[in-house]
């Protein structure tokens, strides 16, 4: 978005940051204890822990380069 | 009406209530931020025209891409193959590059700021208050709908009560929109647009891989449904009856791919306030052609799940899961009551399946198309990531329901409030008006969508009032456009006949099954395929009726139809900039990408 404020990108990188520490950390969780949910397939993929770095990476990347004051 | 599981399909844990939780403190706090920013009504309706082609979009995608259609066009795809994504592509791209490129100039430079606000400009009152009369209605009786068949989904999946379901989400909807008007609608859809990729693309991935790839599903699929036709988008539509549809090329050319498609993407207000509010005029048209890349790629996380259900979805016996049409749920919701023998004779479940559900068996429950998305969503995504899924399902409701409201402010308050009721307002006056039409939309929405749980069959209705009104407003939009000789009551006129016209052929055929075969041209032609061809003889109609009126009345002189006809208007010229910036190289590859797919899945 044109003129002051903070750009929506940053608020979507806030957001995806946060989902993707909660579901890493979940992922890290269930390989640590190897408590699965029973009726979710392809458990051994470690979904979790991927995409839930896929997501904070991507998180990290719009709130550090879209942050509130910064030049763009 | 749809039925209600015994059971829901997916238990929240403590994450995913969380997920969904912050996913809702986010919107609100981007309306409440937003609101020291939308004071002046340019702010509050246009979102002061400075969006950039990205957000403008995004946005623009977003508005159309509800949880409806994702769940509805996910069910698609596990009835009638890759024949679900025409809806996807021809029926949508053609149409976002002609805006793009040929429309927006003329919508943009006119500054109106709405679609009846042009035709105002171009055709006069009448078909002004006729076009915005129509919308802000459909805009209301759209809402509801989606927001109770939404609190049903809801209900199926997670179990929650329907009032809940209805009372949070239309809370958080006016909230935000109230608050901070258009631009804070904006900003939520392109939000809700990462998180339905971020929520849903977890799926396919997983699907695919257990599927053993595209050759692995292909396979799979022609040893279950014993035919091919699932992987073919045109190879099959030479006759009604030769693919699942019942639909023939020529209705899916014209009917969706020029009058249906056409008619949404270019002048459906809804749609089109978002690239109204660019900040200039390359990125209006920049805009809807960076949102037909995203549109191209939505059958990635709808069509492809639909297809993957069709041969991974399991019973808890281990055998493969048949869904069935919700007509089938339905009856059988008590699978006791007397109609469900009956409805289950109509599908292809296996005979002692069809034994157990009729006996009422625990691990029997039947399950409808369009529950094929959740279905998917649970089998793969345990914790946090069936939360994140399921937020998903909200934001497309959400964004829907913003884009439904927000659209409908603008209407009420510029297009019936202020020519109708008060000319003389101030501009504070104007933007209290289009708040208080949010609230009033939301709560009469809220009525409509409760008449729809006691009115059955309704949505139907609801949904043939879009085909009713979209066909002859494409027409009257394109010969106001593009011929400077239609007059202001020829405008009006075709309008208002192609409507009629439109309403009749539905009565017609409602009440005499037999005009089907001359309405849709062949008796064995399904609804869907009606409606395509109602909304193309309805368009001709408008069009015919325009040009003829037009020759027998006067035309407006050529200086008055500045900025508002082409060739008969001087479109600002635009700055130079790279290749790689340019609307036009993008357009382009745009159409290469779209017509490789469809020789790829001829």
């Amino acid at each position: 978005m044109h003129g002051s404020g903070i750009p929506i990108w940053f608020f979507i990188g806030v957001l995806l940051t946060a989902y993707g520490v909660m579901i890493f950390s979940y992922g890290i969780y269930e390989l640590a204890t190897g408590s699965y949910p029973p009726l979710v397939q392809l458990t051994n993929l470690h979904a979790p822990i991927w995409w839930g770095a896929v997501l904070g990476l991507l998180g990290l990347f719009y709130v550090i380069k879209f942050r509130p004051g910064r030049a763009r | 009406m749809l039925a209600f599981s015994a059971l829901p399909l997916a238990r929240l844990s403590g994450l995913d209530i969380a997920v969904i939780a912050i996913y809702f403190a986010m919107v609100l706090w981007i309306g409440f931020y937003l609101k020291g920013r939308s004071n002046t009504s340019e702010e509050f309706f246009m979102a002061g025209r400075e969006m950039t082609a990205w957000i403008a979009g995004l946005s623009f995608v977003s508005a159309n891409l509800g949880s409806l259609e994702l769940m509805g066009w996910a069910g698609s795809a596990y009835q009638y193959g890759i024949l679900a994504t025409h809806w996807y592509w021809i029926g949508a791209i053609p149409a976002m590059l002609f805006l793009g490129l040929v429309m927006m100039p003329f919508y943009y430079v006119s500054k109106t700021h709405s679609v009846p606000g042009y035709l105002k400009l171009r055709f006069g009152e009448p078909a002004r208050i006729l076009a915005a009369v129509s919308f802000a209605t459909e805009m209301i009786l759209m809402s509801g709908v989606n927001m109770f068949a939404m609190a049903v989904v809801m209900k199926i999946v997670l179990g929650w009560s329907l009032t809940f379901s209805i009372v949070v989400s239309a809370v958080a909807v006016t909230l935000y929109v109230a608050l901070g008007g258009l631009r804070s609608a904006i900003f939520n859809e392109v939000l809700q647009f990462v998180l339905i990729w971020g929520g849903a693309l977890v799926v396919p991935i997983l699907g695919m891989v257990q599927a053993g790839g595209i050759g692995g599903l292909k396979a799979r699929i022609i040893t279950n449904m014993h035919s091919d036709t699932y992987f073919h988008l045109w190879r099959d539509t030479g006759h009604f009856s030769a693919n699942p549809m019942g639909v023939h090329w020529t209705a899916i050319v014209f009917g969706l791919g020029f009058v249906i498609s056409f008619g949404y993407w270019t002048t459906d207000f809804l749609v089109v306030q978002r690239v109204l509010a660019a900040h200039n005029l390359r990125a209006a048209r920049m805009a809807p052609i960076i949102a037909s890349v995203f549109k191209m790629a939505v059958p990635f996380i709808v069509i492809l799940p639909g297809l993957l259900g069709l041969v991974l979805l399991a019973n808890p016996d281990g055998t493969r899961m048949q869904l069935v049409g919700q007509d089938v749920v339905s009856s059988c919701d008590v699978s006791t009551s007397p109609g469900c023998s009956a409805a289950l004779a109509k599908t292809k479940l296996p005979d002692d399946y069809k034994e157990r559900v009729e006996s009422g068996k625990p691990g029997t429950e039947l399950h409808s198309y369009s529950d094929v998305l959740p279905l998917m969503l649970v089998r793969y995504c345990g914790p946090g990531l069936l939360g994140l899924g399921v937020t998903a399902l909200i934001a497309g409701f959400m964004s829907g329901m913003a884009g439904n409201v927000s659209a409908f402010s603008t209407v009420w308050t510029y297009d019936i409030y202020k020519p109708l009721i008060n000319k003389k307002g101030s501009d504070s006056h104007y933007v209290m008006v289009g708040r208080t039409a949010i609230v009033i939309g939301v709560a009469i929405s809220i009525g409509a969508g409760y008449l729809v749980q006691h009115m059955h069959g309704i949505m139907d209705y609801v949904q043939a009032l879009f085909s009713f009104f979209i066909a002859p407003l494409l027409g009257a939009i394109l010969m106001g456009m593009f011929w400077k000789r239609a007059t202001a009551p020829a405008g009006f006129l075709g309008l208002l006949l192609g409507i009629i016209s439109s309403v009749s052929m539905f009565v017609w055929v409602k009440f005499d099954a037999a005009a089907l075969s001359i309405v849709a041209l062949s008796p064995d032609a399904t609804d869907m395929s009606a409606n395509l061809y109602r909304a193309l003889w309805a368009f001709l109609i408008t069009v015919v009726v325009i040009f003829v009126v037009s020759l027998a009345t006067k035309p407006k002189p050529l200086a008055e139809l500045d900025g508002l006809v082409y060739g008969a208007t001087i479109l600002p010229k635009e700055d130079p900039v790279p290749f790689y910036k340019n609307e036009y190289v993008w357009a382009v590859a745009v159409v290469i990408i779209f017509a490789t797919l469809n020789i790829l899945f001829w």
